[in-house]
């Protein structure tokens, strides 16, 4: 993975030396509450539900084994002795003293980490896919655009005050893995038709309370041009988009206010005076950027025999080889998924001594390296075929081997109410009731791939619009109620899900999730995926077999209560 | 008068900044002795009897953050002084202002930065072409003040061009790959 230069180090640890002055004055009164908070908030810094929560950012979610055991180290000395992997691929930890924050970030820049614009309302963390590198399907890899976009915007003097977040995300391969068209730009890498490398421009995506899908606001702009371009459409918007309120004020909004073809005009005449000036890249600046990944020269190594072996011996390895291990783009290695959706813990989480225990296998199988995915899982992206059952066995030995990589237990969950001071309602008991009544392997694998999506409310830190199930909580008379939506989709088809009717009690959950199976496979057409069946029969018969199955459940209760 | 920033330094301010109050008109206040910094609508309203005061260096205008820099493009070689108006320190829009007057209309005279100026934007500011920075009275004692000058470097190499170094770091200063074993 990148690896710092002296500038890079100088910078983080200069914002060490800032942030740890800026909570002094602070803590002496010398700074108001709201003087401070938009400087906490770019250092990753909430004040929530029960103590400050502190996200540090994970570059396109990429970490070393190095950095992994500084997070145990945190996660044991400043924290209840776990971290949480979030939908951004960021690391958060829930529970740390705002007067240690400046001795964790002096911490993690010793191994070439930070919390810069992890929150507030500038430029966050630029996220990608988690394979990227290694993917089969790659057209370019992402990660040294990634890296060059998180240099640019890292204390952009004009953009750190924009009228609200701001999130970038990068593909760089034929299928779309890091969600490009909910972000305020999406990036999608591409060739034109002489060949020559650039970048399709999506604006305007987003999610929250009002969900939209970003739209092209240019079709192709050479990779030299990108930060200028990127600069030309972050002013129009931080002269243009609202201030007024804040639930209208991310790029979405302006893009529909004013339509996408005015807004590309407007984007475009600003790019003009832009186009060629001192930030264009060049060849030498991505090449320098690019050697600074290091990553392991690998060569094709003949398929395993004893891998195959193994994977016709024996039935649970064959299942976790199944679901979490996927091609790599180099003969004789593998990418592994360690799934952080065990039953019964919080999507996405991980113990102290899990992060150590990663590192070792980071170590051992995969070059030191993981990522972190916004499915709130971790990938090993480069494993020889031949270590994958010793592998294997390591991971589960501490827990993330479940084999439900993409199945209906591998749930993306926000903090929900639990941690969370906006929420409407708890995810995390929720996904876990769900998990608990889906825990026969063979059945599920006979479901097949399904997404389900949960939000503690509708700022929908956990995607609920995109997951071929979303379940959204809400808030009913003081109550926790949740809304269901089918149909939703991430990907090259990212599709909004459709709500499918009246909200559910949260103990009603795992009974509309056996009823939407069930409709589901009744229906159901050779291998189809749940979204296929969906999307080939429509809602309505969901809805239809949901709401029956529901009032049949409430008249015998109420037959057993006379 | 107010302290301001200028050149890394502190120093007594000689202007005033003029402020329309409920009910005041831009056509007939009365403007202050001594320096002056007027709103844009009181420059567009009596433009004819102002220019020789700020021709003669004595008056400025000041742009609140809705307002567009290019509606002074016609006067910038006769402003010895442009002030950008902070409403609230968290309102970014004076920083794409001072950028668009100093790289797109090429504005070299004073340009000041009014308003909710707090010392952990001073980077910033500098950055977007402010030569001088002017928080509220009475907002820093002068021995904060004197120590918030610490802020205005709190990075000494930043990554992107921006009007004090347009050029970006990679071509700032020589940055080196990684050169990686021959296979
Ligand atoms: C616990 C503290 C958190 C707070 C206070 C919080 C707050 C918010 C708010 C207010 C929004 C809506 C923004 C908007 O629509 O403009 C939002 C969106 C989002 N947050 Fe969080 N969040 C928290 C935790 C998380 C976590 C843990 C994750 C990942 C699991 C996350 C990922 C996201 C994502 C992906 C979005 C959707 C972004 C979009 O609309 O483009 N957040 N968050
Ligand atoms: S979706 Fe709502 S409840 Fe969940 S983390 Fe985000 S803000 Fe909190």
């Amino acid at each position: 993975m990148y690896q710092y230069d002296e500038y890079d180090q100088r910078i983080v640890d200069e914002r060490v030396a800032q942030f740890a002055d800026q909570t002094r004055r602070y803590l002496a009164g010398e700074l108001t509450e709201d003087e401070f908070r938009p400087l906490r908030l770019q250092n990753g810094l909430y004040i929530q539900r029960h103590a400050p929560m502190l996200r540090i950012a994970v570059p396109y979610g990429n970490l070393n084994s190095k950095q992994l055991r500084t997070l145990a180290h945190i996660a044991r000395t400043y924290d209840r002795g776990y971290g949480h992997i979030t939908t951004r691929q960021n690391i958060q930890f829930n529970w740390p003293r705002l007067e240690d924050v400046p001795e964790i970030l002096d911490l993690l820049a010793k191994v070439q980490m930070h919390a810069i614009q992890t929150s507030g309302n500038c430029i966050r963390n630029v996220t990608s896919d988690p394979f990227a590198g290694v993917a089969a399907d790659e057209i370019v890899d992402p990660r040294p655009w990634c890296e060059i976009l998180r240099q640019w915007s890292t204390f952009h003097p004009e953009f750190a005050f924009l009228p609200r977040k701001f999130k970038i995300a990068v593909n760089g391969a034929k299928e779309d893995r890091a969600v490009i068209r909910v972000h305020d730009i999406g990036l999608d890498i591409v060739h034109n038709a002489a060949g020559e490398l650039g970048f399709r421009v999506l604006v305007g995506g987003g999610l929250g309370r009002t969900p939209i899908i970003g739209e092209e606001v240019a079709a192709f702009v050479p990779w030299q041009q990108i930060l200028n371009y990127c600069e030309a459409i972050l002013r129009v918007y931080n002269l243009h988009g609202r201030r007024d309120n804040a639930y209208k004020a991310r790029i979405k909004i302006l893009v529909k206010a004013l339509g996408v073809p005015e807004f590309a005009r407007q984007v475009e005449e600003e790019f003009a005076h832009l186009k060629d000036g001192p930030s264009t890249l060049t060849q030498a600046e991505i090449e320098r950027v690019a050697s600074r990944f290091n990553d392991p020269v690998l060569s094709a190594l003949a398929q395993d025999a004893g891998y195959r072996a193994r994977l016709a011996e024996d039935k649970a390895f064959a299942a976790w080889a199944r679901r979490n291990v996927r091609d790599h783009r180099v003969q004789g290695y593998a990418s592994v998924v360690l799934s952080l959706k065990p039953y019964g813990v919080a999507p996405g989480d991980l113990t102290a001594d899990q992060f150590d225990a990663v590192a070792e296998l980071a170590d051992r199988y995969a070059f030191g390296e993981v990522r972190s995915t916004h499915e709130q899982n971790i990938v090993l992206a480069s494993v020889r075929e031949a270590d994958l059952f010793a592998l294997w066995q390591d991971a589960r030995a501490i827990g993330l081997a479940t084999p439900n990589i993409g199945l209906l237990t591998d749930i993306i969950s926000c903090p929900g109410g639990d941690f969370c001071a906006l929420a409407n309602a708890k995810s995390i008991p929720i996904a876990n009731a769900i998990q608990d009544r889906f825990d026969n392997l063979d059945y599920l694998f006979d479901i097949g791939e399904l997404e389900i999506n949960i939000s503690g409310c509708m700022n929908a830190c956990g995607h609920h619009h995109v997951g071929h199930v979303g379940i959204l909580g809400v808030d009913k008379n003081g109550e926790e109620f949740y809304q269901v939506t089918i149909g939703g989709e991430q990907g090259n088809q990212t599709t909004l899900g459709k709500v499918i009717g009246p909200s559910f009690a949260a103990a009603e959950m795992p009974d509309v999730i056996t009823s939407l199976i069930n409709n589901f496979i009744d229906n159901r057409q050779d291998d189809e995926r749940f979204i296929d069946t969906v999307r080939r029969i429509g809602v309505e018969s969901f809805k239809t077999r949901v709401y029956a199955e529901r009032a049949a459940r409430l008249e015998a209760k109420e037959i057993a209560h006379v | 008068m107010s302290d301001i920033i200028k050149n890394g330094r502190v120093h007594v301010d000689e202007w005033t900044v003029l402020r329309l109050a409920e009910g005041d008109e831009a056509a007939t206040i009365v403007l202050p002795a001594g320096r002056v910094i007027v709103p844009l609508a009181v420059w567009q309203a009596r433009r004819e009897e102002l220019l020789p005061k700020a021709e003669a260096g004595v008056l400025g205008v000041w742009l609140a953050g809705n307002e567009d820099p290019t509606e002074l493009a016609g006067d910038l070689s006769a402003l010895p002084l442009i002030a950008v108006d902070f409403p609230k320190f968290a309102d970014g829009r004076g920083y794409s202002i001072a950028t668009l007057l100093r790289t797109r209309l090429g504005y070299g005279g004073e340009l000041r930065a009014i308003g909710n100026v707090l010392r952990d934007q001073f980077f910033f500011l500098l950055r977007c072409g402010f030569s001088v920075l002017q928080p509220q009275e009475d907002k820093y004692t002068p021995a904060q003040l004197e120590a918030a000058l610490a802020s205005l470097i709190d990075f000494t190499e930043p990554y992107q061009g921006a009007v004090d170094r347009p050029e970006p770091l990679f071509r700032r200063q020589p940055r080196r790959p990684l050169h990686k074993e021959a296979a």
